[in-house]
């Protein structure tokens, strides 16, 4: 007040603005320094709400694909480790505890504490990055880039000596997953293709065996089943060709229902949750734990469809949109979190004059608050 | 002296019946803020474990898994907004323009997936077989 005083012939009307005297920072279109804080938060909001609009664009495709094609965003996040996106959930509401925690230290002017805080805050941004590269890379290691699709197409003549092009087979099978979880290298190799027929062996003996009541004669199988019109004759040759006929023929097949792969947040390699591995095809039913699916059609690559095995890359274009345009959000706010802390490590902030602590908060909350949603809508799938 | 009358009046709109003591501002006691994180972590925490049980099953209601998630994740944004956003002790307008958007979000969706199957039948149907069967 002693400040303002001496300004107070020419800033008469001023004086009793409860008690701020004539801040430095108070520019000269406002009044008080209320009411250029309540115009900064105004400002802010309506960008927030903004933001929230573009985000709903993106939530909007999420909701019409999942709507039109639930198995395959069911199947897709599959793929996803829960446990890291838990833990980025977790690691975001931190660094927005300590950005709250920052705007209440800025208000107190407790500097030090301030500019702790916002460097915490930073530090969870980083970690939220950090594992969200690692979630990245796995994917792209197993080939599930954006839009690429989860399957490789091959082309093969059919009777008519037409061509047919149709997905074969899923890259991150779990014929894969299982013998050592390697990426793919984008063609088939010999080591693929024994354990692409070790695969098949496997769906023979345990879903036709078990559908026909006697799974350890490969050749009766063979007899008894429906699509004969191969020559069963020669069981190696048939055996071969049967690669190219899996992707087609294990939906007529009888699949292990009963020994399903149902996610669960514990399996999987780091990054990439190949839910296959728990149950069924890859290992062992009769060892394997049984896990409940209530009323659920379970579902692995080879109870979609042909058409929904093609469309499986929607859910990654999906995925990497949305987590795409987060995390570029969440970079975004840490560089603004930085510049703050510079701010606040210069002094520029008392607890009159500390907006831009606040703004860049709600700004970091925004974020914080779009991963709320994105994680149960991508990871959670049920 | 004159001059300044008038607008005095307009910035109470920002201090009257937000003010406590000196700042328009409000301090956040420490026991709040810690309170809401423990919240939000417990609430993470239910959010997955909903995913171990089929709830769809267990109550014969369709989608009742996602509903729950979102449900739950819903409760985690109020109060983001309201505690760590200052929402609760802002001027109520700004809770407004949240709200709003949201509304706009919700109706843009809502359309979006009413339209989604509306042309299904045009769409899979040869134009001749229409022109048959509408005859």
């Amino acid at each position: 007040m002693t400040t303002a005083s001496t300004h107070s012939a020419p800033h008469d009307g001023h004086g009793d603005d409860h008690g701020h005297g004539h801040d430095p920072n108070l520019a000269h279109h406002f009044h008080t320094m209320s009411q250029q804080v309540g115009s900064a938060k105004l400002g802010m909001w309506t960008f927030l709400a903004t933001e929230i609009l573009m985000f709903g664009g993106l939530f909007c495709a999420y909701a019409v694909y999942r709507a039109v094609h639930p198995e395959v965003f069911l199947f897709g996040h599959y793929f996803l480790d829960t446990n890291l996106g838990a833990i980025n959930t977790a690691v975001l509401l931190l660094s927005s505890f300590t950005m709250a925690w920052a705007v209440r230290a800025a208000q107190l002017g407790q500097t030090t504490l301030l500019v702790t805080l916002l460097m915490l805050t930073i530090g969870g941004g980083a970690g939220f990055m950090v594992i969200k590269y690692f979630e990245y890379t796995a994917k792209f290691d197993h080939g599930l880039g954006p839009g690429s699709g989860i399957y490789i197409t091959t082309t093969t003549t059919d009777a008519d000596g037409n061509e047919v092009t149709k997905p074969q087979y899923l890259i991150s099978d779990s014929a894969f997953m299982a013998a050592g979880d390697k990426p793919f290298a984008g063609e088939i190799t010999p080591d693929d293709k024994a354990q692409l027929d070790e695969a098949i062996a496997y769906q023979e003996k345990y879903s036709l065996g078990k559908k026909h009541g006697h799974g350890e004669k490969h050749g009766d199988d063979h007899a008894k089943d429906d699509h004969g019109t191969h020559a069963h004759a020669d069981d190696q040759a048939d055996h071969a060709a049967a690669a190219g006929a899996l992707a087609t023929s294990a939906t007529a097949r009888a699949l292990p229902t009963d020994y399903t792969a149902m996610a669960l947040p514990t399996n999987g390699s780091f990054g990439l949750s190949a839910t296959f591995q728990e149950t069924g095809i890859a290992g062992d039913p009769t060892t394997s734990a049984e896990i409940e699916h209530g009323s659920h059609t379970p579902t692995t690559w080879y109870t979609l469809t042909e058409r929904q095995q093609g469309l499986a890359y929607q859910f990654f274009s999906i995925y990497y949109c949305m987590t795409g345009l987060h995390g570029l959000h969440v970079v975004i706010g840490m560089g603004l979190i930085g510049w703050v802390a510079w701010r606040a490590l210069r002094g520029d902030f008392t607890p009159e004059y500390n907006v831009p602590v606040d703004l860049v908060g709600l700004y970091w909350h925004l974020v914080d608050l779009i991963w709320i949603f994105l994680f149960p809508l991508l990871y959670l799938i049920h | 002296m004159s001059h300044d009358a008038a607008p005095i009046d307009t910035t109470n709109q920002w201090t009257e019946g937000e003010s406590h003591g000196d700042h328009d501002h409000h301090v956040v006691p420490m026991w709040l803020l810690v309170g809401v994180l423990l919240l939000l972590l417990f609430l993470t925490w239910v959010t997955v474990a909903v995913t171990w049980v089929d709830l769809d099953a267990m109550f014969h209601v369709a989608n009742l898994n996602v509903t729950v998630a979102l449900g739950v994740a819903v409760v985690k944004a109020f109060f983001v907004g309201y505690y760590f956003m200052h929402l609760r002790w802002d001027a109520p307008f700004n809770g407004l323009i949240l709200i709003a958007s949201l509304v706009f979000v919700v109706l843009f969706v809502s359309w979006a997936i009413l339209d989604t199957r509306a042309y299904d039948y045009e769409v899979d149907t040869p134009r001749t077989v229409r022109a048959v069967q509408t005859q």
